[in-house]
């Protein structure tokens, strides 16, 4: 079986992000960019799954600037096999929204025909949670989102879900769309041998109109502000103190 | 224009809280009919035709809709989805493992946790854990929306909407549910809490934790906690509030042994008061908290419980 793991190039999440003056964004210039969290995970679990024999291959994509062959690299260090980059945006302010996304690793899929594919839950710059889930109704395959457990079994995958009241498990028939959660494994660091090695593994670079996938997007961002901030409270000296304060400054208990 | 909303509907119950937030967040969009989908969805149904606003009730009955399985219920919606404009839900996770699936079917964005309606194209909502509001004007014919309850108030109570029973789409026979594992508590429900009671890594252990519950349980506040409580085994993981976790905004949040990272404040600091217990003066939480004590929780949440 081949996997593919979709992996998004997102700014580090612990940079302080900063909104442009003028409303039009957050400023991504000089910034330090990363792998998106929930994908590490994501490739970790690929990984996993090819040493224990239950995949042969573990193919990483990436959709967006050309800068996101190093999110990319990093993939292939970590032992991901080979690479895909679809070009579709030029500036790095420009984010391609998960319905273009999820069309795009559709193309991707048609023609690289994967067992399974091993998204991130969440981009933690939009936020969004959609891309694995939009990609499964294109495909029509079966979903299985927010996993912290996973176990192949044959033609069907059974996954922990974490979910609002604690933990649901499904069964999956395969070919199967699975997003991850923080607490499924825990990604190994790249090994200064194998950032050398990973030089060395295939990266094909194509673009989305290669694909035949509108970018365009949907939603058109009218502005982009701070949020209000909270002001600066103050420090209380004492138990006693703070409970008065409840009592009669706040009204809370 | 009209609104298909998606109730929240588990085991038959609904969740009252967040499927009457939601309505109040779209009901300037048209009339709201709510859909109450589940292998026992009357009670539920009844339940959402006496929130305030909500115009009309379908009630879904089928063993398929059982456990909101995604396929099956995002099914049911696009079937029903030629006669709306909007389609929304609560952004609870079942919600977001439900909506995107239906937007892809429907050839149309997402627009997940939203903060804000300003008009019928146009939404609000939180990026980058919260460290900006994007506004999105959506050019789709149906807008397919998920609402950060946490922002909203509740509808009230007093509604008389029909009930109209509805037949389920056919089941896609793609997954089927195993298991549940919900733990039962008496405590008040983490995101329609009125306080909150939140430990992190600094309680040291899952025994330890019992101190954060006692504070809790003296409070009749929901306990949260931070990311790395959950992933070190103290707390389970539905407790989780952050960025990746559950957003809550009650009155009263106390977050003990917490640092205060920007993943977990985009969870908790819509909060009206927010407590800060820390033995760290440096920590980032007391930049958001109202009241800080700098003190060792060990010697403090024990002297709060004991004086409460
Ligand atoms: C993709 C991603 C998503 C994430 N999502 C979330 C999320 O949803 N929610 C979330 O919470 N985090 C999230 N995180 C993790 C986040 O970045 C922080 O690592 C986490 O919030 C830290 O938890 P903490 O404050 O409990 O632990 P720490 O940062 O370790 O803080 C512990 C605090 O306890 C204090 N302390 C220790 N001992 C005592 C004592 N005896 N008395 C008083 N104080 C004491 C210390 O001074 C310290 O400030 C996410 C991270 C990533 C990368
Ligand atoms: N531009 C992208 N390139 C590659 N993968 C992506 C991209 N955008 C989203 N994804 C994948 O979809 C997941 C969820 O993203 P989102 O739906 O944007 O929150 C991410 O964790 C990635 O696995």
């Amino acid at each position: 079986m081949k996997v593919l793991v979709p992996v998004k190039r997102v700014i580090d999440y612990n940079v302080k992000v900063r909104v442009k003056a003028d409303g039009s964004g957050v400023d991504l210039a000089n910034v330090k960019m990363s792998m998106n969290p929930f994908d590490e995970i994501a490739v970790e679990e690929a990984i996993r799954l090819k040493e224990k024999g239950a995949a042969e291959e573990v193919v990483v994509v990436s959709i967006g600037v050309k800068q996101a062959q190093e999110t990319l690299r990093t993939a292939l260090a970590m032992g991901a096999d080979r690479a895909i980059l679809v070009v579709a945006a030029d500036d790095v302010h420009q984010d391609i929204e998960p319905l273009a996304v999820a069309k795009i690793l559709k193309a991707v899929i048609d023609e690289e025909q994967p067992g399974l594919v091993l998204a991130g839950k969440q981009a933690i710059d939009n936020d969004m949670n959609a891309t694995g889930q939009m990609l499964s109704a294109l495909l029509g395959w079966s979903q299985a989102t927010f996993a912290s457990k996973l176990e192949i079994e044959g033609d069907s995958a059974s996954v922990t879900r974490e979910v609002d009241g604690g933990l649901q498990t499904i069964k999956v028939k395969m070919p199967c769309v699975v997003t991850v959660d923080l607490r499924l494994n825990e990604p190994r660091y790249a090994s200064l041998p194998n950032i050398m090695k990973a030089k060395k593994k295939p990266l094909d670079e194509k673009t989305a109109a290669d694909l035949g996938v509108d970018v365009t997007p949907r939603l058109t961002v009218v502005k982009t502000t701070e949020p209000e901030g909270r002001k600066a409270g103050i420090k209380v000296e004492s138990v006693d103190e703070l409970i008065k304060k409840l009592k009669d400054e706040a009204g809370v208990i | 224009m009209a609104v298909l909303l998606l109730g929240e509907v588990n085991d038959g119950t609904l969740s009252v809280d967040a499927t009457a937030k939601a309505v109040s967040a779209c009901k300037s969009l048209g009339d709201v009919t709510v859909l109450c989908a589940g292998a026992h969805a009357a009670d539920a149904a009844a339940e959402a035709a006496k929130i305030d606003g909500v115009a009309k009730v379908l009630c879904a009955e089928d063993a398929s809709l059982g456990h909101r399985l995604a396929e099956p219920t995002a099914a049911l919606i696009v079937s029903l989805a030629g006669d709306y404009s909007h389609i929304v839900a609560p952004a609870t996770t079942d919600a977001k493992n439900v909506l995107p699936r239906v937007a892809a079917l429907l050839d149309v964005m997402v627009i997940s946790d939203v903060s804000g309606v300003v008009d019928a194209d146009t939404f609000e909502r939180p990026i980058y854990a919260g460290n900006a509001i994007q506004t999105v004007k959506s050019s789709d014919k149906v807008k397919v929306v998920s609402i950060r309850t946490s922002t909203f108030d509740a509808a009230g109570q007093g509604g008389s909407a029909t009930v109209e029973t509805i037949g389920a789409a056919e089941n896609p026979g793609l997954s089927e549910w195993v298991e549940d594992k919900v733990a039962a508590s008496d405590r008040p429900e983490l995101t329609s809490a009125g306080i909150v009671v939140s430990g992190g890594r600094g309680v040291g252990s899952e025994e330890d934790f019992n101190l954060i519950e006692k504070l809790a349980d003296k409070l009749g506040a929901a306990v949260g906690a931070s990311r790395a409580a959950v992933d070190s085994g103290f707390a389970p993981n539905d407790w989780q509030v952050g960025q990746t976790g559950k957003v809550v905004a009650p009155e009263l949040y106390v977050a003990v042994g917490i640092s205060g990272a920007i993943q977990h404040l985009a969870g908790m600091k819509d909060s009206k008061v927010i407590v800060a217990i820390n033995k760290d003066e440096e920590a980032p939480i007391f930049q958001v908290a109202d009241y800080g004590l700098v003190a060792d929780l060990f010697t403090a949440v024990p002297e709060l419980i004991e004086k409460l």
